[in-house]
């Protein structure tokens, strides 16, 4: 199988009516060691996002435009440190994904340039509770799902749960970039924000998968 | 939590919008991107100065734009830094053809959307030169931080930056003026009691009635430690002592002592601080040459203050007396 613009589009409206369903959660992970806004700026992010896909007069023709209109818009509505991190993402992700559709090689190409991006703009790695801890599992696990011949959707149910399981295992980490850093030691003991919006995201694009392929 | 609003969404627009309408002889107000000029527009000739950040610090930085300061300044929404969209018109508006100089307070989110905006700037043929404000002593500046965060002190920078080009110095100039403030000055501050993000509606960290939190930053982020309240001359020297030993204050130094209050704090209070900051700087020997109190970078509500030293020279102290015309501060 593979994944279209049909699917991107969903993707992106799964993605956003989780972002709004957890809009405090991810609130609340944020006041806890940063400042509290990490559902607030992505919720204004993607109602952007939803507004500009509904306002469309034609479909668009490739994966990587559904990509690049996140990107523009995640970059001028979100400020913040999420803004230009998830906007660079989707960027460069948007870049390799210039197609029709998506097969399981693909997916893992767009989501090695999605970290790549990260990286590059937040120069995090992993280990340091930030979204990098979520991707880069979600990566390595794309990575053994396509090698091991697995289908695009088999890709993403693995890169989502490992993106999960990173959340997760950022619990007892010290942060050691952005603003939770500053807290030092208090920084354990508490889940990261970008970590857990990154597991919304990817689980979004392995549900959009599966009721693509049902 | 009470707050004089209307819409939490609107809050920063419609604030704007005010401040725009009161102080209209010196400041012009853009929508759609937000960002805040001066009255007239670019000063040609001179260098242009852009800073800009979340909200929620009034009078930072909107409250600096005008002569001898700041020629544009580009509002986030609460304490979340402006977009790139926003920034690199702002820089436009500032530019009278000698440049622009962006002043960014070290947070992660300001400096990659200052970095972003710049690179859009300079792709249309403005030269920009950039700044990072980082006078936080209570983060150490490690490879395990971000570094260390630009707060308060910032207000220095963009006073001293602002009368530099404004008698003339080319880009280069303004910023070595700019470096040399960051490099001699320092901040620490206090909260008693944390403030409340409009749309977030519950405080931004919590703190019983008998606790204090040291070594906050200005966006309701939580400090270093949190301790038991303590009389205001204890809690004072908690605060200058880590900032005169960063900056090896020695006796016949010169400086700029500056208390600010983060918004909830009453000014007879402020004054308390400063009284024993002053006396902890004379027991070193410090001569305290020039003074400023009050709320200048404040965080939303939030009850407490930070203490700021600037070791001056006579150049840095000549800039500093320059006459300014701004909102928040004239002289």
């Amino acid at each position: 199988m593979t994944l279209d613009v049909a699917w991107a589009v969903d993707w992106t409206r799964r993605t956003a009516d989780e972002v709004f369903a957890r809009r405090s959660e991810l609130n609340e992970l944020d006041r806890q060691i940063g400042d509290g806004d990490h559902g607030e700026n992505m919720a204004r992010g993607f109602t952007a996002v939803i507004a500009r896909l509904d306002a469309l007069e034609e479909p668009l023709g490739t994966v990587g435009d559904v990509l690049k209109l996140i990107a523009t818009t995640l970059m001028s509505k979100v400020g913040g440190a999420a803004g230009p991190l998830y906007g660079t993402a989707y960027l460069r992700a948007a870049k390799v994904s210039a197609t029709p559709a998506l097969d399981a090689p693909g997916v893992v190409a767009m989501l090695e340039a999605a970290l790549e991006g990260i990286v590059a703009r937040g120069k995090a790695t992993t280990g340091e509770k930030t979204m990098v801890d979520a991707w880069s599992p979600a990566v390595e696990a794309a990575v053994a799902g396509s090698t091991g011949g697995a289908d695009a959707a088999a890709v993403l149910v693995s890169a989502a749960s490992a993106a999960e399981l990173g959340a997760v295992a950022t619990i007892p980490l010290v942060a050691t970039k952005g603003r939770a850093s500053y807290l030092g030691e208090r920084s354990a003991g508490h889940q990261d924000p970008g970590a857990t919006s990154t597991a919304i995201v990817l689980r979004a694009a392995s549900d959009a998968a599966a009721a693509h392929g049902a | 939590m009470k707050k004089l609003i209307n819409d939490p969404q609107n809050v920063v627009a419609e604030s704007v919008e005010g401040f725009g309408w009161a102080h209209a002889d010196i400041v012009a107000v853009s929508f759609d991107p937000d960002f805040v000029s001066r009255a007239g527009g670019a000063v040609a000739g001179k260098v242009g100065l852009v800073s800009g950040g979340g909200s929620g610090h009034e009078p930072l930085h909107a409250g600096f734009v005008g002569v001898g300061m700041l020629d544009a300044a580009v509002p986030g929404a609460v304490f979340t830094s402006p977009t790139p969209d926003q920034i690199a018109p702002a820089i436009a508006a500032a530019n009278g053809g000698a440049g622009v100089l962006a002043i960014v307070k070290n947070y992660t989110g300001d400096v990659l959307n200052f970095e972003t905006a710049v690179e859009l700037a300079e792709a249309d043929d403005i030269e920009v030169s950039t700044v990072i404000v980082n006078d936080d002593v209570a983060v150490l500046d490690s490879l395990y931080t971000a570094g260390r965060r630009g707060v308060a002190g910032t207000v220095c920078v963009e006073k001293i930056a602002g009368a530099a080009a404004e008698r003339g110095d080319n880009l280069a100039a303004v910023t070595a003026v700019a470096e040399h403030v960051i490099a001699n000055v320092r901040t620490m501050g206090v909260a008693l009691a944390a403030c409340t993000v409009p749309h977030a509606g519950q405080p931004s960290f919590d703190l019983t009635d008998d606790e204090i939190e040291i070594g906050i930053g200005i966006h309701g982020e939580p400090g270093r430690r949190r301790i038991p309240l303590a009389p205001a001359d204890d809690i004072t020297e908690m605060l200058l002592t880590p900032v005169a030993d960063d900056l090896a204050l020695a006796a016949g130094d010169d400086v700029l002592l500056f208390v600010n209050g983060m918004g909830g704090t009453p000014a007879s209070e402020l004054y308390i601080v400063y009284r024993q900051a002053r006396k902890l700087l004379e027991a070193r020997g410090v001569r305290v040459t020039r003074s400023l109190v009050g709320n200048y970078v404040t965080s939303l509500e939030m009850q407490g203050a930070s203490v700021t030293v600037l070791r001056l020279d006579s150049e840095l102290t000549a800039l500093w007396d320059a006459p300014v015309n701004t909102a928040a501060m004239h002289w």
